[in-house]
């Protein structure tokens, strides 16, 4: 009888494997890491040449403001809307089935997908902050980094938890891209990732202060931001964030199914007599 | 102790009873056959010894273990060969058996279970690229890459040609021949007669018959049917054989007692000096016995 394999290692193979298998789905990997990239480019090239002058200070490029922002838009969809549907499908198509009959603890698939979610928005944000620092002069004061971590481990974090609650809560594979965009991306509009705006409407505000994107946003935005001077620690948003993230979980931990749907498209109905 | 031990399970779906009293006894070492129309409760009752499914009620024994309970040591133990199910489509055929491999105490090498099932030339293609019948072999490929005590094999040849099929075949003999136990449902009664120690037919969620290929369903005993030519003067053949020819000429002849009627056939024969052409006693295939047993089952 050999060795029973470790938990650590067990997870850190599904980690590996979740990677892959993310990079080898092109359709994943480019609305995930390119997509959040050309709001960036898109944004500099309407408001480029708009610089923030300091008094006595350097100057700024918005960049400045919208980088972090999209960063965290990006590592928000990284794990929410990446987990979410690609659990959704692998439930439907029998895989999460395949990984339950073999000897895996629970614990090792659920590390292992939630830190490759986390793993790869940490990889879309830093793809936006480098292509906002070589190119549009984004720069953060070495003294905020700590919140700028912790925020960021914070709100993927988060992210994370929900897109495990929509991937259990979706109805179909097929279905949940569109659950997950149609959630998300309002959002997005009530969170100051696009634009901040001025004076919102009252239910703009609400919604925007109940979810968490804005709160992710605001607190990344803060590390970044050349008018202030403090550490940028915000306790207020890192609750909220903390708060989704486990409600998130505790959805998912209690409608998760290894099983595909009685009704999804390659399910079994055992229900069903003598089809022949 | 037997490997599968199995009292009066039941499932239901709402009104539907999918399982509805089933008893089974599977030894160590025994290849077994569930065999049944689609609907009868043969996939529901392997998901439930798997661990895939919960039960209404009844007990059931899993290697000693009981499935429901979510226990690793039972996942180790056994290997599951699922069906209409798809495989991780953007990994490749070696790197999937590692990443299940890795997950056993004691796996087999991926070389060696790829070759075992037969990829060696597309061990690093992707499962996408795969034909149907590949990836079958693929699931075979990640049921014995454990190096299971116990191996559930749903269906698994349908979609092959009839060489895969006699490739998987061989593979399944090997694995007997190594002790394991096997439990398998098939559509395919070839692959009942030739691979299953014992079968069973499970129709609206009971077990209705059970034997050994040979014997199901009385089917080593009992009626037999012979066959011949009919003679050109055949105006005094015995009582059982007086019926009219069919349109190839031949007499042929359902008898409960075959020894008895063939003796007086040929008897009758011998003594004319007469050669009876294309001669033959058959037994009922182990297809017309589960087609009748089945029917039967179904009130038809």
């Amino acid at each position: 009888m050999g060795e029973r394999p470790g938990l650590a290692g067990l997870s850190l193979r599904q980690l590996r494997y979740e990677n892959k298998i993310f990079w080898r789905t092109p359709i994943a990997a480019f609305f995930t890491i390119f997509f959040p990239l050309m709001f960036l480019l898109l944004f500099s090239a309407l408001f480029g040449d708009e610089v923030i002058e300091i008094p006595g200070r350097e100057t700024f490029s918005v960049a400045q403001f919208y980088a972090p922002a999209l960063a965290a838009f990006a590592a928000g969809s990284a794990t929410y809307t990446n987990l979410g549907v690609q659990t959704a499908f692998a439930r439907d198509q029998g895989i999460l089935k395949r990984f339950r009959g073999a000897p895996l603890p629970s614990s090792a698939f659920m590390i292992g997908k939630i830190s490759s979610g986390i793993w790869i928005a940490f990889l879309a944000s830093a793809l936006m902050l480098a292509v906002g620092a070589v190119f549009y002069d984004v720069s953060i004061e070495p003294k905020r980094l700590p919140a700028a971590l912790i925020t960021f481990l914070l709100g993927a974090g988060c992210f994370a938890g929900l897109g495990m609650a929509l991937g259990a809560l979706a109805p179909t594979g097929e279905g949940s891209p569109a659950i997950a965009n149609a959630t998300y991306l309002p959002l997005a509009f009530a969170s100051d990732v696009f634009i901040a705006i001025g004076e919102p409407p009252v239910w703009l505000k609400v919604i925007g202060d109940v979810f968490p994107l804005k709160h992710f946003v605001n607190a990344f935005q803060d590390a970044f931001n050349p008018l202030t001077d403090d550490l940028a620690f915000r306790p207020t948003d890192w609750a909220v964030m903390a708060a989704w993230g486990v409600f998130g979980a505790l959805i998912a931990w209690r409608f998760f199914a290894w099983q595909p749907r009685e009704s999804g498209p390659s399910a079994k109905r055992p229900g069903r007599q003598r089809a022949d | 102790m037997s490997a599968i031990e199995v009292r009066g399970l039941v499932k239901h779906y709402g009104e539907v009873r999918a399982v509805d009293g089933v008893d089974l006894t599977i030894e160590a070492g025994e290849v077994f056959a569930l065999l049944g129309p689609n609907g009868a409760g043969k996939t529901t009752t392997v998901e439930i010894l798997e661990g895939h499914r919960d039960r209404d009620a009844g007990e059931v024994g899993v290697l000693g273990f009981d499935p429901a309970d979510e226990n690793r040591e039972f996942r180790e133990r056994i290997g599951i060969v699922l069906q209409s199910t798809s495989i991780i489509p953007e990994l490749s055929v070696r790197e999937i058996i590692d990443l299940f491999g890795a997950m056993y105490p004691k796996p087999r090498r991926t070389a060696e279970v790829i070759e075992i099932v037969g990829l060696t030339e597309k061990a690093d293609a992707r499962i996408k690229t795969l034909s149907g019948g590949q990836v079958r072999r693929v699931d075979l490929a990640l049921g014995i890459v454990g190096d299971p005590d116990l191996i559930f094999l749903d269906e698994p040849t349908t979609g092959f040609d009839p060489s895969a099929r006699r490739n998987s075949w061989s593979l399944i003999q090997n694995l007997r021949s190594l002790g394991k136990t096997i439990l398998l449902t098939t559509h395919y009664m070839d692959e009942a007669q030739n691979l299953a120690d014992r079968v069973a037919v499970i129709a609206g969620g009971v077990i209705v018959a059970q034997g050994t290929p040979d014997t199901l369903g009385g089917r080593a005993i009992g009626a037999a049917r012979v066959t011949f030519r009919k003679p050109d003067d055949a105006a005094d053949l015995p009582e059982p054989f007086r019926v009219e020819a069919d349109r190839d000429g031949l007499i042929s002849v359902q008898v409960d007692n075959p020894t008895t009627a063939l003796h007086q056939l040929t008897e009758w024969a011998v003594r004319r000096g007469i050669d009876l052409e294309r001669l033959a006693v058959t037994r009922p295939s182990l297809e017309d016995v589960y087609l009748a047993i089945t029917q039967e089952a179904d009130g038809g």
